[in-house]
């Protein structure tokens, strides 16, 4: 690998040597550095691209990384990943792709995760999407993740889209059965003319489960974001989604939560916020030592943390 | 230290301010009082850059800084506590209190300055400065920024506002040490007569003018026996206040 490949994955895994535990390094389409353990398992698909992770029961404070980098445009990356967590097995789960595109055609990878996880199983979810590089071609990422969360399973998502990227439309879907429980974090910044949107639809399909969606994101100069969410209340359940954005320059962002209760113990509520930022947040920084656009950076920073 | 010359302000044809000129010295504390509307806090603001005045000089450590920025005069060295504390989604007390210290305080520091507001820096140093802290709270932290910058003259906007009586005595405490501590000027916009107790000098503004400068001593006893005005018009013996169509 060269520097700038390091440095990709450095961006998006926080890789800079081997990792421990279980990996799969992808690569322009191919794999390019694999490792097991005794209780994770990883399996190359027959019939599509993609790979098997799968998880031994009771597995505990174990990582699986399976960071993708793509270095050449006019490349179109496609790859189905499923994750198999066994019962009672918690584990760290972290993924991402970077590109870095100095051609002017495009370079896109659609990464399809599926997650199921077993009674009792529990997984942190950690996805960072970047991109970089001098080309006129576009970067553009489109996620689906697809979450099973078997009776009284745990599954933590972080999501990140840090910069670089000209479009993604990530896709989030999910089914949690009695007493599971996800929560999500989503934090996107878009620039220039880059388009973003994020669409979640959750079923609380058992009793006792619960969802919490928190998606804060910054849209810049002319890019344009929305945001749609879908949760259903099938059962005693509990929902929170919660959107919040700063809109800045010309930008344009919609936010479309919407709630649907199926049953009378469902407690559904979405909180939707768009605005710039408050004359009186700035004020507030710049009396403490601050420049405006250092006050302005500083607010975004911890916005998007 | 710091010194307003003749400065006037003037909003929707309303004068707030009459050519006040008022004088802070070196390590003073201050106490800046008057009624509602009198034009302490449009004051404060002036000093602190936050409201720019229709005329008048201000100088800071004899620097002409009347056309600073707020960046440049906090830089210059002036702190100025908030009446209503702003909130932030995302920075935690933590990150308010490194920037407002410049990035000079250890964090056994700012655990210092949050337990003399009251508050445990182990629950709180790395809370969001959101809507989920109550307004008291929010006070306190408000004030322990304060207490982190040690500016050479720090403002405070009616911190007494929304702080319950437990700590309001703590506040009098950390005025206190911030005075002999930092060795920096002090001013403090209150109608607190505890506050107005620890200050070397009391100012009395009223109807946008300074009706009086002078020491605790000669001014807290004026004020006392003061009391509130009766509205002018019963003064005048009048006894049909009408207050447009209500009889």
């Amino acid at each position: 690998m060269d520097k700038m490949e390091k440095e990709l994955l450095k961006k998006i895994a926080d890789i800079e040597k081997t990792p421990m535990g279980a990996y799969n390094i992808r690569q322009d389409g191919k794999g390019i550095a694999r490792n097991t353990t005794a209780n994770i398992d990883i399996v190359t698909k027959e019939d599509k691209p993609g790979i098997d992770i799968i998880v031994k029961p009771n597995t505990k404070n174990e990582s699986i990384h399976i960071p993708v980098i793509l270095t050449q445009g006019g490349l179109n990356d496609i790859v189905y990943n499923d994750f198999y967590i066994g019962e009672n097995a918690d584990v760290v789960i972290v993924a991402g792709c970077g590109i870095h595109n100095s051609s002017c055609e495009t370079a896109e990878h659609d990464g399809i995760h599926s997650f199921h996880l077993s009674k009792g199983a529990k997984v942190k979810y950690i996805e960072k999407h970047y991109g970089e590089g001098e080309g006129t071609g576009d970067r553009i990422l489109n996620p689906q993740t697809i979450v099973n969360l078997d009776e009284g399973s745990n599954m933590e998502m972080e999501t990140v889209q840090i910069e670089g990227v000209s479009s993604t439309i990530r896709e989030t879907k999910a089914n949690l059965a009695k007493d599971a429980t996800l929560v999500i974090s989503e934090r996107i910044m878009t620039t220039g003319k880059q388009t973003a949107k994020t669409v979640f639809d959750v079923d609380l399909a058992g009793e006792n489960s619960s969802v919490h969606v928190a998606s804060r994101s910054v849209a810049k100069n002319n890019s344009v974001q929305e945001f749609i969410s879908n949760v259903n209340g099938n059962n005693k359940c509990f929902g929170h989604v919660e959107c919040d954005a700063i809109i800045m320059d010309h930008a344009k962002v919609l936010s479309d939560p919407k709630i649907t209760a199926n049953h009378i113990d469902a407690s559904l509520v979405h909180e939707a916020a768009i605005g710039k930022i408050a004359g009186e947040q700035l004020i507030k920084l710049m009396t403490l030592g601050l420049t405006e656009s250092e006050a302005e950076q500083q607010i975004i920073n911890g916005f998007l943390k | 230290m710091l010194e307003l010359q003749n400065i006037s302000f003037s909003r929707d044809n309303k004068k707030i301010l009459r050519n006040i000129n008022l004088t802070i010295d070196d390590k003073k504390l201050v106490a800046i009082t008057g009624p509602n509307g009198s034009g302490k806090s449009t004051l404060a603001k002036i000093i602190m850059g936050i409201v720019t005045p229709d005329s008048g000089k201000i100088l800071f450590d004899g620097k002409d800084i009347t056309n600073f920025s707020i960046s440049q005069r906090a830089k210059e060295g002036i702190g100025f506590a908030f009446q209503q504390p702003v909130k932030f989604k995302g920075l935690t007390v933590k990150d308010l209190i490194e920037i407002s210290s410049g990035n000079q305080m250890k964090v056994c520091e700012a655990c210092d300055v949050l337990a003399d507001v009251g508050l445990c820096a182990q629950e709180y140093l790395n809370r969001e400065i959101n809507s989920e802290l109550s307004g008291g709270e929010l006070k306190r932290i408000e004030i322990a920024m304060l207490a982190a910058k040690k500016a050479k003259l720090t403002i405070f906007d009616e911190p007494e506002a929304g702080i319950d009586l437990w700590s309001f005595n703590n506040l009098i405490s950390v005025f206190e040490k911030m005075h002999q501590e930092i060795q920096g000027s002090i001013a403090i916009i209150s109608h607190q007569e505890r506050i107005l107790n620890i200050a070397d000098e009391i100012v009395l503004l009223s109807n946008g003018q300074i009706e009086e400068i002078g020491s605790k001593e000669e001014i807290l006893p004026k004020l006392l026996n003061k009391g509130a005005k009766p509205c002018h018009k019963l003064n005048e013996g009048e006894t049909n206040c009408n207050l447009g169509g209500v009889n």
